[in-house]
């Protein structure tokens, strides 16, 4: 009948909060509050060589702290096992060709490029983890300034790199096909997206799906002791895709409108 | 209930100190008054199990400070299909009746150590069973809006630092009846609707 506890119905996400540039002395920023979860992440740019494999390209990496604010249960090392959990997930899910233009990150072929460091932090804990820290890390690639290089060749033919002094002179990446997790945690015969704590609990198993704006999948977890049936797993897709697709809609708008304000907007950062 | 002992049930109180519910100040199906043999000991599972929710009365303070409890009433026992909400003690205003019988369609517990639960109506007020039969029944959809619209209020109404006592959830429910259920955690509309809950319960002391 499409009605849970706190009166959403099975599609609705929670009240969510975003804001970007909240951490000064990184080359992008984005923190989320998606009902009691909290997830702060950073993108730092640095240069770097190429991968072997792909001489041509930049790369991503990706790192998860769990802070032992978020829960009881990470304290110590406690948190490890779901941060590489979480970082691992990041990479299938950026593990597409499309997803990041990774060529524009290439500054000399085999020699430089950047790599951007994508550091995830998770503040509290509430609920549908995954979600929250897709939509902060797309966020947070949205509002990355990656400084414009120019290379330079001297008389003996090595290349020299003049970063730009101007820190307005950057780059910015398209996210246009960056995807979103989408989790659909089947509680009874029925599936539910944005699962909080409590629902998390009764649910046995639950599909983490990464769609584009476009509507396109890039990958596809199931985790949970449960199982799940062939027929329902091809719902929870269609679903998936379903609300995917407005959720990057809805982000593209707030990430749009924050921009539009510019510098005069007023930061809330976490003293607001 | 958080563990199941020999002669008693570790319950989860949200104090500093797991309470504990003995085996003799619990409430026998049916209600007879006998002394509790080897087999109700054994049998202590099928009454109440890992997980399971009980409204119960503290019979006495331990000199640690755990507390025991006792369900030797009917109305107290095993609670049946509802929703939890878990707020801060503070909030709770200490009354006589914890058992509000709300005329909106639900009904509520609010204990004083914050857990408060939220549960339809059930017809039938005198029930032999002391609370040991779950109705494990659907709630019809009209009852569950019911209760997540109250469930809601008081999240609300915890968030704006408001007491919580059957009148003050009322009226709140009563505020948020032109908001769509999902609506009312807005925060927008979460202190529109407390504020309109003030006013009232000014009115009211006035």
């Amino acid at each position: 009948e499409d009605l849970r506890v706190d009166g959403r119905g099975c599609e609705d996400y929670r009240c969510a909060e975003v804001e970007t540039d909240v951490v000064s002395n990184t080359s992008g920023s984005a923190r989320v509050k998606l009902g009691h979860t909290d997830i702060l992440v950073g993108v730092k740019a640095e240069m770097g060589t190429p991968k072997l494999e792909k001489p041509d390209e930049g790369y991503l990496e990706f790192f998860v702290d769990c802070s032992a604010n978020a829960t009881p249960e990470f304290e110590g090392r406690g948190g490890e096992e779901l941060g590489a959990e979480i970082a691992n997930t990041l990479y299938r899910v950026f593990s597409s060709e499309s997803s990041v233009d990774l060529k524009s990150l290439c500054i000399n072929p085999r020699e430089h490029c950047w790599i951007l460091y994508v550091d995830v932090l998770l503040l509290e804990c509430g609920g549908n983890l995954f979600d929250a820290i897709s939509i902060a890390v797309k966020a947070a690639l949205f509002n990355t300034r990656i400084p414009k290089v120019r290379v330079s060749e001297d008389e003996e033919g090595s290349k020299e790199i003049e970063l730009s002094d101007d820190p307005y002179d950057c780059i910015r990446l398209n996210v246009d096909d960056v995807p979103c997790i989408v989790t659909l945690s089947k509680i009874g015969y029925r599936h539910v997206v944005d699962a909080t704590l409590q629902e998390e609990a009764c649910s046995l198993a639950s599909l983490l799906i990464s769609v584009t704006s476009k509507g396109t999948l890039t990958s596809l977890k199931k985790v949970g002791k449960g199982s799940l049936d062939p027929e329902s797993i091809f719902e929870m897709m269609e679903t998936g895709k379903r609300v995917g697709k407005s959720l990057h809609i809805a982000l593209q708008k707030v990430l749009d409108e924050e921009e539009s304000l510019g510098s005069s907007r007023q930061k809330v950062g976490f003293l607001g | 209930i958080l563990q199941v002992q020999q002669k008693r049930w570790k319950v989860e109180t949200n104090s500093r100190l797991d309470s504990v519910l003995l085996l003799s100040s619990m409430n026998l199906p049916g209600g007879e008054l006998r002394r509790r043999s080897a087999e109700d000991e054994l049998a202590m599972r099928d009454y109440l199990q890992e997980g399971d929710l009980i409204s119960a009365e503290v019979q006495s303070v331990f000199s640690d400070g755990a507390v025991s409890l006792h369900t030797r009433s009917l109305k107290y026992g095993k609670l049946g299909q509802g929703v939890l909400v878990q707020v801060s003690p503070s909030l709770v205003k200490r009354q006589k009746t914890h058992f509000h019988d709300l005329p909106c369609g639900a009904s509520v517990i609010l204990g004083n150590n914050g857990f408060i639960w939220i549960y339809p109506t059930p017809e039938q007020k005198d029930e032999e069973a002391g609370g040991f039969t779950t109705n494990s029944e659907p709630v019809p959809l009209s009852d569950r809006e019911v209760i997540s619209r109250l469930r809601n209020c008081i999240v609300a109404l915890v968030n704006q630092k408001l007491m919580l006592f059957d009148t003050s959830i009322l009226y709140c429910y009563e505020a948020s009846l032109p908001h769509q259920i999902k609506d009312i955690l807005k925060p927008e509309v979460m202190e529109e609707i407390v504020l309109e809950t003030r006013q009232r319960l000014l009115n009211l002391e006035g």
